[in-house]
């Protein structure tokens, strides 16, 4: 069944250096990383000891206050380090990969039979529960509830970001049983994808087929979610991110837990930006090197997308969740006069006090400069024309500034992410931080309202 | 341009975190920032961000009000020249309103960007640019005869009360240029009506008749201006509310740059000839019979329109509500000027008034998207019991 999802408001932009299709085997590295920062709102409890052996797939944490969860190792070595920051904060555990890799293999049910109760338990016995996160307040799935249905997307629409018939090529039997077993935990499947799509994606069966279209953030799982089957104050869906269905998928064909990425290196200090094949957590540093990353200027590099990741060192690694390392110019520079209206429109903007409307095909290579100071709230709006949802995101930006959780509930708070607003980051006269803004406000109901 | 950054640089460390004039750094930021852009990058949220910011938005209105500005400065020098009857020329008039206007503008600013400063200061933020705006629309607004001191006053007035008293930039309810306008209006009303103030130095040259159009409709007497004299701006006013042409030019760029909102601005003059035309039906006296076209360039409907209703801060928020807004304002203001002959020009007062009631009807479009939601929560509650 396909069912076609169009979306009108929101912003394409095309920004320099997007990843050719191209895909690589990332370099080989025996250092690798897990970020507990990845996995919001979770307080790890560790499980070994720095210079302890561990498998791929063995527990390296669980959560504290979701003991169930736990969080794996990506490959096979020595927990070499746990990097603690400010208030003995886990911020990183280096593991150090051995040359052969050996994995925790788990006993797997006969296919035909297998339970809801028993896929439960393998995913969150295996370490691929953290894979699985909720609506409301974008965390990992709490495991002890049922959600109404799960929320796939294939469609990647932020700027610069990976195409998911690309990532997946190759993934289809994984993709097919990942969707299979993650059928049995909701009664619905939905899957959205590219209406320009031909990959096999669109031949993927027992789950309702969505047909998206549109500018970003009609890829964004939030959109999809509110225009498919929106959540309600008291109910759950889950989200499942479409290179995490083929590796849940690959643990129930293998039995063995698997931490593939294939991730887009993208952006406009890019010489090669191309596809590479990789393992979650692995050294980034190669990889850049083999992309022809231009070091003669200060660069950002981003673990996500430029619109919503996390900006890490050069020698740090791949988080959790992440199909793109975008790489930016930094932009730590003055401009002359650069607030005069149609000046500088070699910097795109939404707004027509800028002449970068007249190419609407142009090509950008933004900086990281903010263009501006952040202001008081002046201008309306302007957030609704990039926020394809029946919210109104100004009242509830401002509910939640105020911390208001009745007026933050009725507004829809429930159906909202980070990620959902980052586009408001991106476009707002007044500078506005919207995604910080809404995961406070987030965190603030998962703590009262829970 | 890097040696004059390197020069500011150095004139900054005084200011800078940790120094001994920190608490001054907004005052010194609100110079520099106009000089440059400056050098912050993002450092949470959205790594990338669009050229636009508050300031490029705010200078693109007074953009857009310079020609309405520059109309009225000559428009006071030819209504002047015309009253006393002296040959002159278009240099002349303009001079004779640069001499009038400037020291207004310059006293306006003088004043109100003194207390804004103080504010950011003391609440320890940014400047806001939003007083760049106000502080060039009081004065265009005012009679050109009205003392400097009254100017300030007002200005001071509309500040602290309408604005900071609310929280500063963004959080006031009623639009601080036409609560300047309102407080001379009530303050000082000799000052602000009859026909001695319209035009310039008039109370000095004897036999002078310098009404504006809605005063001497208001009083009964005869309206002598063709209707390119009222659409152009060649009649006596508040000073740059005359020319119809200009507005509408400045209205141009407000729409063209999505700066202006054009709902407010359209539902404003459907609203208004709408009214007028059925007053027109009416006709019960002269006011009434007032053609409604006319009705839309008199007086300072279009500048007001264009300028006032469209602040997006006293403004309806939602775009629904824009739309009643501006259809209200527009009802209003011929309501005003038609019923009340006590106030003669009815869209100050028609503003201020729709300004108190727009978050009254934004607060009723969104319960509506809120009462939605909560019918959609109950219908899947049932389906689920059921």
């Amino acid at each position: 069944m396909s069912i076609d999802i169009k979306i009108r408001k929101g912003l394409q932009l095309n920004l320099k250096g997007a990843a050719e299709n191209i895909v690589k085997q990332a370099p080989q590295t025996n250092n690798y990383a897990l970020k507990p920062t990845d996995f919001h709102g979770v307080f790890p409890k560790l499980l070994l000891k720095e210079g302890q052996k561990i498998k791929a797939g063995e527990p390296l944490f669980f959560s504290k206050y979701q003991d169930k969860i736990k969080f794996v190792s990506p490959v096979s070595g020595t927990l070499k380090e746990v990097q603690r920051g400010a208030k003995r904060k886990i911020l990183n555990l280096f593991i150090e990969a051995d040359s052969k890799q050996s994995s925790i293999k788990h006993k797997l049910p006969k296919q035909e039979d297998i339970t809801s109760e028993q896929v439960r338990e393998l995913l969150l016995a295996s370490g691929n529960w953290p894979y699985i996160k909720q609506r409301p307040y974008d965390v990992i799935a709490d495991p002890d509830r049922s959600p109404k249905a799960i929320f796939i997307s294939a469609y990647a629409t932020a700027p610069l970001a990976a195409d998911f018939d690309i990532v997946l090529d190759g993934q289809q039997e994984a993709f097919q049983q990942g969707i299979d077993m993650l059928g049995k935990l909701a009664p619905k499947v939905h899957l959205s994808i590219s209406s320009k799509s031909d990959s096999f994606l669109s031949t993927i069966k027992n789950c309702d087929i969505h047909r998206v279209n549109g500018p970003h953030p009609a890829g964004n799982v939030g959109v999809q979610i509110h225009h498919i089957d929106p959540v309600n104050a008291g109910e759950t869906v889950w989200t499942v991110g479409a290179e995490d269905v083929a590796n849940i998928g690959r643990f129930f064909l293998n039995g063995t837990y698997d931490a593939s990425r294939t991730i887009a290196v993208s952006g406009s200090p890019v010489a090669q930006p191309s596809y590479y094949k990789t393992t979650i957590g692995a050294s980034i540093d190669a990889i850049l090197k083999d992309a022809e990353v231009d070091q003669s200027i200060p660069i950002r590099i981003i673990n996500g997308d430029v619109l919503t990741g996390v900006s890490v060192a050069q020698d740090s690694h791949l988080g959790y969740y992440n199909n793109n390392l975008s790489v930016l110019p930094e932009g730590n520079r003055y401009r002359m006069f650069g607030w005069l209206p149609f000046v500088g429109s070699s910097i795109h903007s939404m707004s027509n006090t800028s002449l970068s409307w007249l190419f609407p095909k142009r090509v950008y290579a933004p900086d990281t400069n903010m263009n501006g100071e952040e202001r008081a709230l002046v201008v309306t709006g302007e957030m609704e024309r990039v926020f394809p949802m029946d919210i109104y995101p100004m009242q509830l930006l401002k509910a939640c500034m105020s911390e208001d959780i009745e007026k933050m509930e009725n507004l829809g708070i429930y159906e909202v992410a980070p990620e959902d607003f980052a586009l408001i980051d991106y476009s707002s006269s007044s500078k506005l931080e919207a995604q910080a803004i809404v995961r406070e406000a987030l965190d603030l109901m998962i703590k009262e309202v829970g | 341009m890097m040696k004059l950054r390197e020069k500011l640089d150095q004139l900054k460390k005084p200011f800078a975190k940790g120094s001994k004039w920190e608490r001054f750094a907004p005052a010194v930021n609100a110079f520099d920032t106009f000089l440059f852009v400056p050098n912050h990058t993002t450092h949470k949220g959205a790594h990338i961000r669009d050229a636009v910011d508050l300031k490029r938005t705010m200078v693109t209105v007074i953009i857009a009000l310079v020609p309405a500005l520059l109309y009225g400065i000559y428009n006071t020098g030819y209504q002047y020249f015309i009253q006393t009857g002296e040959a002159f020329t278009f240099i002349d008039a303009f001079l004779h309103g640069a001499m009038k206007i400037l020291p207004m503008i310059a006293v306006s600013y003088g004043v109100g960007l003194a207390i804004e400063f103080a504010f950011a200061v003391y609440r320890g933020h940014e400047v806001n640019e939003g007083y760049l705006v106000t502080g060039l629309l009081i004065p265009m607004i005012m009679p050109v005869d009205i003392p400097l001191w009254m100017v300030g006053l007002s200005v001071a007035f509309a500040v602290l009360i309408a604005k900071e008293a609310f929280g500063g930039t963004g959080m006031n309810i009623l639009n601080p240029a036409l609560t300047a306008r309102a407080f001379a209006f009530f303050a000082y009303p000799t000052y602000m009506s009859g026909n001695k103030v319209w035009v310039s130095e008039a109370s000095n040259v004897d036999g002078v008749s310098g009404e504006t159009i809605l005063g001497s409709l208001a009083s009964g007497a005869e309206v002598n201006y063709s209707m390119f004299e009222m659409f152009s701006g060649a009649i006596p006013g508040s000073i740059a509310e005359t020319s119809t042409l200009w507005v509408l030019v400045g209205a141009a760029i407000l729409i063209f740059t999505g700066v202006g909102s054009w709902r407010i601005m359209l539902g404003s003059v459907l609203g208004a000839a709408g009214m007028g035309f059925l007053f027109n039906l009416w006709g019960a006296n002269a006011l009434m019979d007032f053609s409604w076209v006319n009705h839309l360039i008199v007086g300072g409907f279009a500048f007001g329109v264009v300028f006032m209703a469209t602040d997006p801060v006293s403004a309806a928020q939602t775009q629904k509500g824009k739309w009643i807004y501006g259809i209200l304002v527009g009802v209003l203001c011929i309501l005003i000027r038609v019923f009340n002959p006590a106030y003669p020009e009815g869209v100050m007062l028609a503003i201020l008034l729709m300004n108190v009631f727009a978050p009254t009807i934004d607060h009723y479009i969104i319960e509506g998207n809120i009462n939605k939601r909560k019918k959609r929560s109950l219908k899947t509650a049932k389906v689920q019991t059921a």
